[in-house]
């Protein structure tokens, strides 16, 4: 109990351990660990169906004047510290300064999600076409409500158009999450989505003897080579393999009824 | 010649299929003596009367007629095997390649295996592979394919075939065979498992895996090798990517190509044959002539970039058509030690790249090619 109130005592420290850990708690951030910039992080309507799950907030967020962030009890190695997602536990020496212990615990957590940083790893084996660049938007105003364009909305903009095609790229290059009982995924016909010219469509389809889309086209693949079940136009598979085939066939002239 | 008109108009496939099971059918009434002599007979006589002989059998045919004393090798290439439960597809291909070779009256002198017999290198989908190439009548020559050796860093296929790089000499020409997958470690550094190394080489456009190489120590031993061999022997390289630089992202490529082709240089006449593309590729560079190999399991787009002058595409594979733009198919070496190459696409019209073709470097035979380029 004197360690814990030991610890208790660092109060300026444990100010940034409390703003450190609602960061790794947050869905929505970027995570603190040094990445790329142009890493977009996980939509929750878009992400695959196995997408890491997110750390659930406690009952009690840890910014809250609680003593302590989590309980926290001391051992004779030193004091033990718990992550808001109530799972996620290190033991650090007494008087620690908050920040090192943020930074362990934070390490704990990623270690036990290396998935976490998915979006990265997918564009570092995959790459993807960037999204158009709108820089050129910031400054103006929207002639309505809405005030003028920050560099913030530009990068929102991109980030998320970039995560869903991200997804896609995930789900296209995964026969599990396909669902392919055969062992099948996309690209093992489509590397970097080749050859899929969603620009083309829709078009008639002589062997379907209708007009397809886009999604019409994914679909027959996924009951016939993949020998998966078809996707509902709104599944979130869908949705990322459509962003991700487009994505990659940036910058190509439309032209519908193709062949 | 009006009379047949009305009977004439037959789909490629319902010509491929009526003709298969005639031959099957006649397999098993008669032994395989008399059947080899009723074809031979048969092929007499209509080759006398300058009848057609049947459609999709016919470049076989005529591409033995020419050969003079050269000798013909049949290929199978690129069958991504898994384990016969979960993906039974890519094994019927594989048995359909192996019926084809097997059909060859006369047997080719043997059969080249152009590398990745495995999907995931997993000693399963290897014995499979082994015991399904077992059933060809021929000699097989082995080449290993990244997908063969990345699991065990190719303990099980040397078990099972012996080492990936080794020549030997058949009627006058030097044949060498070499492991082109030889990449550098990705997989300490990232702490990947044997399994999680396998599926990253095993994805074509991974980026986490390294380029291609032959290698220095391979590179040294095929120049001690092809030391005593005379400049005027014709040589045959076989190789699992090509000795080229094609498409790197894809690894349609080698990174240390101008290298290998150095070693190649002095020799007059040398015929590269790579698997790993599954597509129609056809290049030259000096004198070395270099051929790609259909796959039993799946066709690979064209790549975006890169992609060679003399290369006439095959055409665009037609999803709804099972085994569109895979195959197997032959090199016929003529006696001057240059080969022809034909590739024997399931579903269509089997293309063949002459050698005159990469001799005049492309002015004249040029195969037919698809009215419809790649996207």
């Amino acid at each position: 109990m004197m360690r814990t109130r030991t610890f208790a005592a660092h109060t300026a420290s444990f100010l940034t351990l409390g703003l450190v850990l609602a960061l790794g708690c947050d869905s929505d951030t970027p995570t603190p660990s040094g990445t790329p910039t142009a890493k977009p992080t996980a939509a929750k309507d878009t992400a695959p169906k196995d997408t890491p799950a997110e750390p659930t907030p406690p009952a009690a967020s840890p910014t809250t004047a609680s003593p302590t962030p989590t309980p926290a009890a001391a051992t004779p190695a030193g004091v033990e510290v718990l992550l808001c997602d109530g799972e996620t536990k290190t033991t650090v020496p007494a008087g620690t300064p908050g920040t090192a212990i943020a930074g362990a615990l934070m390490s704990e957590w990623l270690a036990k999600h290396p998935e976490r940083e998915w979006t990265t790893q997918v564009f570092e084996r995959h790459g993807l076409k960037p999204a158009a660049d709108n820089h050129a938007l910031i400054g103006q105003g929207q002639g309505q409500t809405y005030g003028r364009v920050s560099e913030q909305d530009v990068l929102v903009w991109k980030t998320e158009v970039e995560t869903l095609a991200l997804a896609g790229a995930r789900v296209f290059h995964n026969g599990d999450e396909l669902g392919s009982t055969v062992g099948v995924s996309c690209d093992m016909c489509h590397p970097h989505a080749a050859n899929t010219h969603p620009e083309t469509y829709p078009k008639f389809q002589p062997q379907l003897g209708r007009v397809a889309l886009l999604r019409d086209m994914i679909n027959w693949c996924l009951e016939h080579p993949v020998r998966a079940q078809p996707l509902s136009a709104d599944d979130p598979r869908m949705r990322a393999l459509e962003a991700y085939m487009y994505a990659q066939r940036s910058g190509v002239t439309l032209a519908y009824g193709k062949h | 010649m009006t009379t047949k008109r009305t009977i004439r108009y037959k789909s490629v496939e319902t010509k491929y299929m009526e003709e298969r099971a005639q031959a099957l059918s006649g397999l098993l009434n008669l032994d395989r003596r008399s059947f080899v002599k009723a074809s031979l007979a048969a092929m007499g006589a209509a080759a006398a009367a300058s009848l057609d002989t049947p459609f999709s059998f016919q470049p076989i045919r005529m591409a033995h007629a020419d050969i003079g004393e050269g000798f013909r090798i049949a290929y199978i290439s690129d069958s991504h095997l898994y384990e016969r439960d979960l993906n039974d597809r890519f094994v019927n291909a594989l048995l359909r390649a192996v019926d084809d070779v097997n059909a060859l009256d006369p047997q080719p002198d043997f059969v080249l295996y152009g590398g990745d017999l495995a999907q995931l290198g997993q000693a399963k989908e290897l014995d499979l592979g082994a015991q399904i190439l077992k059933e060809l009548k021929a000699p097989v020559r082995m080449m290993v394919g990244e997908h063969d050796w990345y699991l065990d860093m190719g303990e099980k296929w040397r078990a099972l075939f012996g080492e990936p790089n080794y020549s030997f000499d058949h009627k006058g020409v030097h044949f060498v065979v070499l492991n082109s997958v030889v990449e550098a470690d990705f997989w300490t550094a990232r702490k990947m498992s044997p399994m999680e190394r396998m599926k990253t080489v095993a994805g074509l456009d991974n980026g986490w895996q390294s380029s291609f190489t032959v290698g220095d120590a391979q590179r040294e031993w095929l120049k001690t090798d092809l030391e005593a061999i005379p400049t005027k022997t014709p040589l045959v390289v076989f190789s699992h990517s090509p000795l080229y630089k094609l498409y790197k992202p894809w690894n349609f490529w080698t990174d240390d190509a101008e290298q290998v082709q150095a070693i190649l240089k002095r020799f007059q006449r040398v015929t590269v044959v790579h698997g790993h593309t599954h597509q129609l590729l056809t290049n030259r560079i000096g004198n070395i002539h270099f051929h790609g190999m259909l796959s039993t399991a799946w066709p690979w787009p064209y790549a975006p970039e890169g992609l060679p002058e003399l290369t006439v595409q095959m055409a665009r594979p037609d999803p709804f058509n099972p085994q569109d733009g895979c195959g197997d198919g032959q090199i016929i070496v003529h006696p001057d030690g240059l080969a022809d190459k034909l590739y024997n696409l399931w579903n269509r019209n089997p293309v063949t790249v002459k050698k005159t073709y990469l001799a005049s470097k492309g002015k004249t035979d040029r195969p037919e090619g698809s009215p419809r380029s790649s996207y």
